[in-house]
């Protein structure tokens, strides 16, 4: 689960890259940069939560 | 923001000389605070470790890592894609052969990327206290200083796509960060969370039942010493980069070097308050954090905002840190003994995004936007990935006798304070 995280969130970043490339308009620039900024927030999200599953099972 | 080329006057150079020599004063005061903030019986491996890693990182960086963060010519290695050029890496020579007759410019730039890659390497060690190795510390350093921060520098304070944001997109001037807030602190905050995820927590630290388990930091003395010396290293950081980076005036580095102490002065008082609120009492340690994490929002955006937006982002970076360190341990089991990874990498993340807000440029927070989606969906993922290889070759953590019976035996072969008696560890269940 981790790993999907961590795979997760360069998507976000290529999404920001692609938003300054593919829109001059900034109100669409800025909409894909949170978007971007949202789908990497969300796998950094799913990457802790496999940390805190595995920390769960190996519990000293 | 993009490097300027012009060459500096006399008193310009002699003033940016002089401020980067109070700059190993940030590196002091991280060593001191790392090791004040671990335990006792590994105290002199944390600050052998920490001079270990300044000299395997600036090694790493004068044989490989200063040819990819080249600020002196002006050039780079560049992919064209959608009509612009997207400058990656530095081209400067390999092993820092024919710098000695570069730009006084481009000499004391080199020389600001040597203290600030010993900075950044140094964030991590604190994270790994009292299981990361010493030999697992100095090859981390040296990925780090050797790949990571030459790229970053190159991307935020030279002819880097970062730097270039606002000349080949309109995006305000190009990323604002004359203090290192990106290529130090979310860099070094971002090698930590890799660390404390691949080393795993200190024995005992979360047991099977209840809560985790208390290990406060051994000397809160050295902690709180760090981080006075450790504010004087950030004064000559931040103005000696703005003079670098950002060509300021010489009448704007008082404004500049005011900001920053305001940034860290906030931050402590709204600290101070938030855990005198929670817990009764205020908590040294995390008033530590707090005072570090003012500094490190500072390092963005001292040079760009006014001393009340100042006041008021280190205030806000002083309420986050503390909730922040304590959600992390309790709320998702990370063992941060040195709470950096709340400091430098959501304290920087912070500086950067109010830097874009404050900054009088249109535009300008888009182009901090995009430094920071870089450093969380590209960079993190490769540190992660280059910290896990590294650990198949160089284990991260050490045994648990070594754990046990503390890191100065076991490196070391003897104490940092030999006349104290150890005892049971209770942490141990």
């Amino acid at each position: 689960m981790r790993y999907a995280g961590l795979l997760v969130m360069p998507a976000g970043f290529f999404l920001a890259v692609a938003a300054i490339v593919l829109f001059p308009d900034p109100a669409r620039r800025a909409v894909f940069l949170i978007a971007g900024l949202a789908v990497e927030a969300m796998g950094l999200g799913v990457a802790m939560r496999g940390h805190m599953q595995s920390q769960g099972e190996h519990r000293s | 923001m993009s490097v300027s080329t012009a060459p500096l006057t006399e008193t310009s150079f002699a003033l940016a000389l002089g401020l980067l020599m109070l700059a190993p004063l940030a590196v002091a005061g991280m060593a001191l605070i790392n090791t004040g903030l671990g335990r006792s019986r590994s105290a002199a491996q944390s600050i052998l470790g920490s001079m270990l890693m300044v000299a395997a990182a600036a090694l790493a960086f004068a044989l490989l890592g200063a040819t990819f963060a080249d600020s002196a010519s002006g050039t780079g290695h560049v992919i064209h894609l959608a009509g612009k050029q997207w400058n990656w890496a530095g081209t400067g020579t390999i092993g820092l052969s024919g710098f000695a007759t570069a730009p006084a410019r481009a000499q004391l730039g080199l020389l600001f990327q040597f203290l600030a890659v010993a900075l950044a390497v140094l964030i991590p060690w604190g994270s790994g206290a009292d299981r990361w190795r010493l030999p697992a510390g100095a090859a981390a350093a040296v990925v780090l200083a050797a790949i990571f921060f030459p790229l970053l520098a190159h991307w935020s304070w030279s002819t880097g796509w970062l730097a270039q944001l606002g000349a080949n997109f309109g995006l305000g001037a190009g990323l604002l960060d004359a203090g290192g807030a990106s290529a130090i602190h979310v860099l070094g905050g971002l090698s930590a969370l890799a660390v404390v995820w691949i080393a795993g927590p200190r024995r005992g630290k979360f047991p099977r039942e209840g809560l985790s388990t208390a290990m406060p930091g051994h000397n809160s003395i050295y902690v709180l010493f760090g981080c006075a010396v450790a504010a004087m290293g950030w004064l000559a950081f931040n103005t000696a980069g703005a003079l670098l980076w950002c060509d300021v005036a010489l009448s704007t580095l008082p404004v500049i070097a005011i900001n920053t102490w305001l940034a860290a002065v906030a931050a402590l008082a709204a600290t101070y308050t938030v855990t005198r609120v929670r817990f009764g009492k205020p908590d040294a340690s995390l008033c530590a954090n707090g005072w570090l994490a003012g500094l490190v929002t500072s390092s963005a955006c001292a040079a760009v905002v006014t001393p009340v937006q100042a006041l008021l982002i280190g205030f806000v970076a002083g309420i986050i840190t503390p909730l922040l360190v304590e959600f992390l341990e309790l709320g998702v089991a990370i063992d941060d003994p040195a709470g950096a990874i709340s400091v430098h990498a959501a304290g920087g993340i912070w500086g950067l995004f109010a830097a874009g807000v404050f900054a009088p440029h249109s535009g300008q927070v888009l182009a901090q936007f995009v430094a920071i989606a870089t450093l969380l969906g590209f960079v993190f993922p490769l540190i992660y990935l280059a910290f896990w290889l590294l650990n198949r070759f160089v284990p991260f953590r050490v045994d648990a006798d070594g754990e046990r019976i503390g890191l100065d035996l076991h490196e070391l072969g003897g104490n940092a304070y030999p006349e104290f008696v150890v005892h049971r560890d209770d942490s141990y269940r």
